[in-house]
């Protein structure tokens, strides 16, 4: 049977392109520090830890978790390594959540990260591979097509990729651990801005950064006996569907819908749009936000960027999406995901400091990965599940 | 969704194991190194044990490196071993899929789910298997002097046979009995019959270490299938329901460390039962460490060790120590054993183990 649990706390480092001045343990303990701090947490109080990241590769150190582990404080203790593509930070969240929702532990600590300085991302995304279409230049080049037909279905006016863009940047510029600090990007600036794989221009791209993202998930009497907000875990899903296959619609993916399907079903959500408070879904590059959106049920299919027209998933619109300015400001692949995760729990917390939306009960946290096929989940609230 | 309203982890499903299936162990395969040549026959294979289809299973959880195939996210293309589609609920554990069983283990136990589907894959000759395994180590102080996996296990023997707690004798014992064994396993990749003078007049391969105390480089698959213990009955006569599951890791600095011990396996260990069983599997890839581990979990001379052969007679990476519990499983399912444990490791020189133990579902 299954017991509640909830997120303690939340800590996660200063993004930056290198972050030259840490080795990866340094960086992960930054984030871990943080978390166990707002979590008010020893390390006695730990009883397993669950790390996550992006390949290996990304490093050039296989298993880093293996060199890792005196620092992860995990030394004697249960240790999992997750990956799951670039949902991984969003797959390990919700690994940690089930260890404390099987009755198996009491606190979990848990962190992904990247340092994408050490190497380059975009050429190790890009080794070829038997049987399959090469990626040719990293994920923007993959996922432009994806894009063009989305504008191409939707009928989408140009102008809603930029504008994106100019509010995720607006909204990064309120985290102060954003990585990109842009207040005052224009949607003209950024339809100005260079084009990388058409239609996604240079300012519609993510960033490469160095950071990690730490959580402490602890059980219901660690939840209850937390002196401010915790966020309760209300609902957790993931769904994989293969990379290629005919009739696959790339654009807008049964595992994404399937996945949503049963987050709102099992967190008793019938309106997505009018229930949740704020979400912070993974957007690498601008045109995503729409289509997520319709991906996820807070739209009906094809009308995705009318939301975003409006100025609606703006800070102070009726769906704040990404106000801690999301992948668009800060991408540190392996914890992209978990800082969706934990973003989500920082704004029903009442933690979110300048980027906070007012009242915010239920928040929804949501990362894929792949080649748009690994999808992971959850809902938050301030309030305990029934 | 319903919450248990107590705190108790003792009211959470038992999932039992109820399939198990292994590709062949060999040398090399010329299939790719995400594994679904390897994967699909052995998928069909635990299907028509459990009598079970892709839409019976309610999560699937794999086991793999992509340091071992050489490439980013080598596990997503796995996906088409299953067919993933309508779309499934899964994971992935960089890690031996015995960790991804445990992963799966848990999922069983929130109730979300009464079914798991754990594999595990690894293409070990895609490389130069000893170096990549190198790269294990602290980036910054150890890896840049590239000491191999089975340098590094050279060193644990002859830090063992110093003080006394194991002699070479002791080591080829160990691989004699292992190699007898899998000549009744025919998925082994090494078996024979070779006597204890004969194995120590061979040469040594990395001082202490000749040929027979270190495992194979092997290809190879394994597939297991869980299910919830009210589940299990319906699927098999005789489920080896998993009573504990453990794991642990020990510091990675080598010189902090007593490495003719195991404390992360001991203390695995300590927390489960793990008294009166009839068989264990080990997921040893060095005789000596076989010694180490049945040292660390009290396993004494009535305990039937390794009846597989054990990875000395195949060591598919990242399968391995998920075949330990299939293997350990399948004794246990098949009557010959009523309790039985099994472990898996990872890492340089046992740095993180796995135990479970497993009992006949009456």
């Amino acid at each position: 049977m299954k017991q509640r649990a909830a997120v303690l706390g939340t800590g996660q480092t200063h993004h930056a392109a290198k972050r030259t001045d840490v080795s990866m343990a340094g960086l992960l303990r930054e984030a871990i520090d943080r978390a166990m701090t707002d979590a008010r947490v020893g390390w006695d109080d730990i009883d397993a830890v669950v790390i996550g990241k992006a390949p290996d590769l990304f490093e050039g150190v296989m298993m880093p978790e293996l060199y890792l582990a005196d620092a992860l404080g995990a030394t004697g203790k249960p240790l999992l390594r997750v990956h799951t593509a670039g949902s991984v930070g969003g797959s390990t969240s919700i690994v940690a959540a089930s260890l404390v929702q099987s009755g198996e532990h009491r606190r979990v600590l848990t962190v992904a990260y990247e340092k994408q300085s050490e190497s380059n991302a975009m050429w190790a995304l890009s080794i070829p591979i038997p049987f399959n279409m090469p990626v040719g230049a990293g994920a923007g080049g993959y996922f432009a097509p994806h894009v063009r037909s989305y504008i191409r279905r939707s009928g989408a006016p140009e102008a809603v990729g930029a504008m994106v863009a100019a509010k995720d940047r607006r909204n990064g510029s309120l985290n102060p651990y954003a990585h990109l600090q842009q207040a005052d990007l224009t949607v003209e600036q950024v339809q100005a801005s260079q084009m990388l794989w058409d239609p996604i221009r240079y300012d519609e791209t993510c960033p490469s950064s160095d950071g990690a993202c730490a959580m402490v998930i602890g059980d219901e009497a660690s939840g209850d006996a937390a002196a401010d907000g915790v966020a309760w875990i209300h609902a957790t899903s993931m769904r994989t569907e293969p990379t290629t296959f005919a009739g696959r619609d790339q654009v807008n993916p049964q595992a994404g819908r399937d996945a949503a399907t049963q987050l709102w079903h099992d967190a008793g959500i019938t309106d997505p749009l009018s229930e949740v408070d704020a979400a912070e879904i993974y957007v690498p590059f601008s045109w995503f936000e729409p289509m997520w959106l319709e991906n996820l049920g807070f739209m009906p299919e094809g009308e995705g960027w009318k939301l975003t027209e409006s100025g609606e998933t703006a800070l102070d619109g009726q769906l704040p999406v990404n106000p801690s300015g999301g992948v668009l400001c800060t991408n540190p692949i392996g914890a992209s995901g978990m800082l969706r995760m934990s973003e989500a729990a920082k704004q029903v917390m009442g933690k979110a400091g300048d980027y906070q939306v007012d009242g915010a009960r239920k928040a929804v946290g949501h990362a894929y990965g792949g080649g748009s096929q690994y999808f992971a989940l959850w809902l938050v609230g301030a309030e305990k599940p029934e | 969704m319903s919450y248990s309203e107590t705190g108790s982890r003792g009211g959470a499903t038992r999932p039992a194991v109820v399939g198990f299936a292994q590709s062949d162990c060999v040398r090399r395969t010329q299939g790719t190194t995400n594994g679904v040549e390897m994967l699909v026959p052995t998928l069909a294979e635990a299907f028509e044990q459990t009598g079970l289809s892709k839409s019976d299973i309610g999560f699937w959880c794999s086991g793999s490196s992509d340091y071992l195939a050489g490439r980013a996210f080598s596990f997503i293309s796995a996906v088409d071993a299953i067919g993933a589609f309508p779309p499934i609920n899964e994971s992935h554990v960089e890690m031996d899929a015995a960790w991804a069983l445990y992963e799966a283990w848990v999922k069983i136990r929130t109730g979300e789910v009464d079914t798991a589907l754990v594999y595990g894959f690894g293409k070990s000759s895609a490389g130069t298997l000893r170096r990549v395994l190198s790269l294990q180590t602290d980036p910054y102080t150890v890896a840049p002097l590239w000491p191999d996996s089975i340098s590094i296990a050279a060193l644990q023997a002859r830090l063992g046979l110093e003080s006394g707690r194991w002699s070479e004798k002791d080591m080829a014992e160990v691989a004699a009995r292992s190699l007898a064994d899998a000549r009744d396993n025919p998925q082994a990749q090494r078996s024979g019959e070779a006597s204890v003078a004969d194995l120590l007049d061979a040469p040594l391969t990395a001082d202490p270490l000749r040929a027979h105390d270190i495992a194979p480089i092997t290809d190879g698959a394994s597939v297991v299938i869980l299910a919830a213990a009210d589940r299990a009955r319906d699927i098999v006569s005789r489920p080896a329901l998993i009573t504990g599951i453990e794991h642990r890791v020990d510091s990675p600095v080598l010189g902090a460390r007593d490495l003719t011990r195991s404390p992360s396996t001991e203390m695995a260990g300590a927390s489960l039962d793990v008294g009166d069983v009839d068989v264990a599997e080990l997921h040893a890839p060095f005789t000596h460490q076989e010694l180490i581990l049945r040292d660390a979990l009290g396993l004494g001379d009535g305990v039937r060790i390794s009846p597989s052969g054990g990875v000395l007679a195949g060591n598919p990476m990242f399968s391995a120590g998920l075949a330990r519990i299939g293997e350990a499983a399948r004794r246990v399912m098949a009557g010959d054993a009523d309790r039985a444990l099994a472990h898996a490791t990872s890492g340089p020189a046992l740095q993180q183990n796995l135990v479970a133990v497993m009992e006949a579902q009456s």
